[in-house]
């Protein structure tokens, strides 16, 4: 077994990037604020390599990745807080559970919607995503500690540094494995053509709804440690727009490229929460106007994304 | 031994009947040409057989096996392979990726391997590996191995294309229109790489094919069809000689 190979120049990064991080958290050079804002750019790193999977890899459109992202949330606020877990060790079975839960959820849904294509599949999925909203909005109905749309309040706080960059260095190695093998070659061939692919042998539903689980199960894992990061969850955290920022992250960071995502998950969460530290309160929302452009600019002169070069 | 047996075989789209009960078999190691004037359900009826069209009537024998309702992806693993009229290679993955996407997609190792990196990984994509060059080799493609396919020249992805669907060591080869677009030169090396393939790897060929001196040169039985209908079957030297198929290509004589 050499699961490590090929990922020992990223395990060495990864671990002096942790040793730097602990430093800093430990010695209070950082606030616990940016601390915060720290884990959370990991934890929509892991959550936008998921996306990458499905979108960026495989090329199926989806809209609604927030939403298996809010259901990894929920379920993890729900099971943490009526199992009164504290500890980082009995959290982590819960984390992977979490991620099955919406692994389960993301194969049930996309077994009927991956046979469409591109834009059908994205209306399929953006209202897969509204659906999830509404039923979170309305979650107090079912079970009163859920909230509904008043929030999902005194959620035990676990996630901690150690918890996403341990998670974060395996699902880029299993997600780096996966993509070097048959597997992500097939995602790939999807991509491209999915007629040639049926008839090269890959079977093609079969791998779609592989890809689309397997990112699915991220988002759930990444959706568990963000639940158990803010102790507070709202059901606008999981719309549309959160599913568009993901989006957004990876075509920045390039599709198909993991690294990529996870550089463009730190500019992007580092550029919005950088900005409310720096802009005054009165121009703070003048950032939906600066993001935009930059956008823009970056689909003229980057339609590759910022890491990826130019192709052949 | 026949390899391949189609009986009336049935396929409309709206009010068009593209394929109006066609009965033919291939026999084992045969070039097998199927002509026609454009639009005369050819290529519907290479559709029909790979199962990307299911057919409103009819069955398709493979070897005593009833494939007629099965899956297009399934078939190579029985050992029909094809190529496209225009072409259907993955353009902006490398050659080499090309020819082991259709290898790769034989049973070789499971999700567990994968992700782990057993043994089994490193000696599957090995293999598979090897066997690829061997075909990009055989196809004149080496030193372009990680081209992408997009990069080449059109008569290399024609190349490329054929390679990928021997690489899985097929029985019968099915091949869409290999000719078009090809000058003179290009269709004279072609029939000479169809020979080849035919005796080293022991595949049965059945071809579509306007080029009528390829056809000619290479068949052993021919096929020709016209709206739908098969016309008449016979060797290249019936065909030639046969007033309905001059009739089907030239037009009627004005009386």
């Amino acid at each position: 077994m050499r699961f490590f190979s090929e990922s020992r120049i990223f395990l060495v990064v990864s671990v002096s990037l942790y040793l730097v991080m602990k430093a800093l958290f430990a010695f209070d050079i950082i606030s616990p604020y940016i601390q915060q804002i720290c884990l959370y750019a990991v934890i929509v790193a892991l959550t936008a390599i998921g996306l990458n999977v499905i979108y960026g890899y495989t090329g199926q459109f989806s809209l609604g990745h927030a939403a298996f992202y809010g259901i990894g949330a929920y379920a993890s606020a729900y099971l943490t807080k009526i199992l009164a877990i504290e500890g980082v060790l009995p959290f982590i079975p819960v984390l992977v559970f979490c991620g099955v839960v919406s692994g389960i959820m993301g194969y049930l849904i996309g077994i009927p919607i991956l046979r469409l294509r591109d834009d059908f599949l994205a209306i399929a999925t953006l209202g897969f995503g509204t659906l999830v909203r509404v039923f979170l909005d309305n979650s107090d109905k079912f079970a009163e500690s859920l909230g509904g749309s008043r929030g999902f309040v005194g959620i035990p706080r676990i996630t901690n540094l150690e918890l996403v960059f341990f998670f974060l260095v395996f699902v880029v190695i299993i997600t780096r494995n996966l993509i070097h093998s048959r597997y992500g070659l097939f995602w790939r061939c999807i991509k491209d053509d999915e007629l040639a692919a049926t008839s090269v042998g890959i079977n093609t539903t079969h791998m779609k709804l592989m890809a689309f689980t397997y990112g699915c199960i991220l988002a759930g894992i990444g959706g568990a440690l963000y639940a158990n990061l803010y102790s507070f969850l709202h059901p606008s955290n999981f719309d549309i727009l959160r599913s568009i920022d993901f989006l957004i992250i990876v075509i920045i960071g390039g599709m198909g490229s993991i690294m990529g995502t996870i550089y463009a998950s730190i500019i992007w969460v580092g550029f919005i929460e950088g900005l409310r530290i720096v802009l005054p309160a009165q121009v703070l929302d003048l950032r939906w106007v600066v993001i935009p452009l930059l956008l823009i600019a970056l689909m003229i002169w980057r339609p590759y994304g910022l890491m990826t070069k130019r192709r052949r | 031994m026949k390899i391949l047996e189609v009986r009336d075989l049935e396929k409309s789209f709206g009010g068009v009947k593209a394929v109006d009960r066609i009965s033919f078999h291939i026999e084992e190691g045969e070039v097998f040409s199927v002509i026609g004037p454009n639009g005369a359900g050819k290529t519907t009826m290479f559709n029909l057989i790979t199962g990307l069209y299911r057919p409103d009537n009819g069955r398709i024998i493979f070897l005593n096996n009833d494939i007629t309702k099965t899956p297009t992806y399934m078939l190579i693993h029985f050992g029909i392979a094809r190529t496209f009229q225009n072409m259907r290679l993955f353009s902006n993955l490398t050659v080499l990726e090309n020819v082991m996407s259709s290898l790769l997609s034989k049973k070789t190792y499971n999700l567990f391997s994968a992700v782990f990196r057993t043994k089994r990984y490193a000696t599957s994509e090995k293999t598979a590996e090897e066997k690829a060059r061997g075909f990009i080799d055989f196809f004149g493609l080496s030193g372009k191995e990680d081209y992408t396919a997009s990069s080449l020249s059109y008569g290399e992805q024609r190349r490329l294309e054929l390679a990928r669907a021997l690489s899985t060591q097929p029985r019968l080869l099915l091949i869409d229109e290999p000719g078009a677009g090809m000058n003179p030169k290009e269709i004279s090396d072609l029939a000479e790489t169809i020979k080849t393939i035919r005796q080293r790897y022991s595949v049965t060929i059945a071809i579509i094919e306007h080029q009528m001196n390829l056809v000619m040169n290479i068949s052993d039985r021919i096929m020709v069809m016209d709206f739908g209908e098969k016309i008449m079957e016979g060797t290249p030297q019936e065909v030639k000689k046969d007033k309905r198929v001059i009739e089907a290509y030239l037009g009627e004589e004005m009386e």
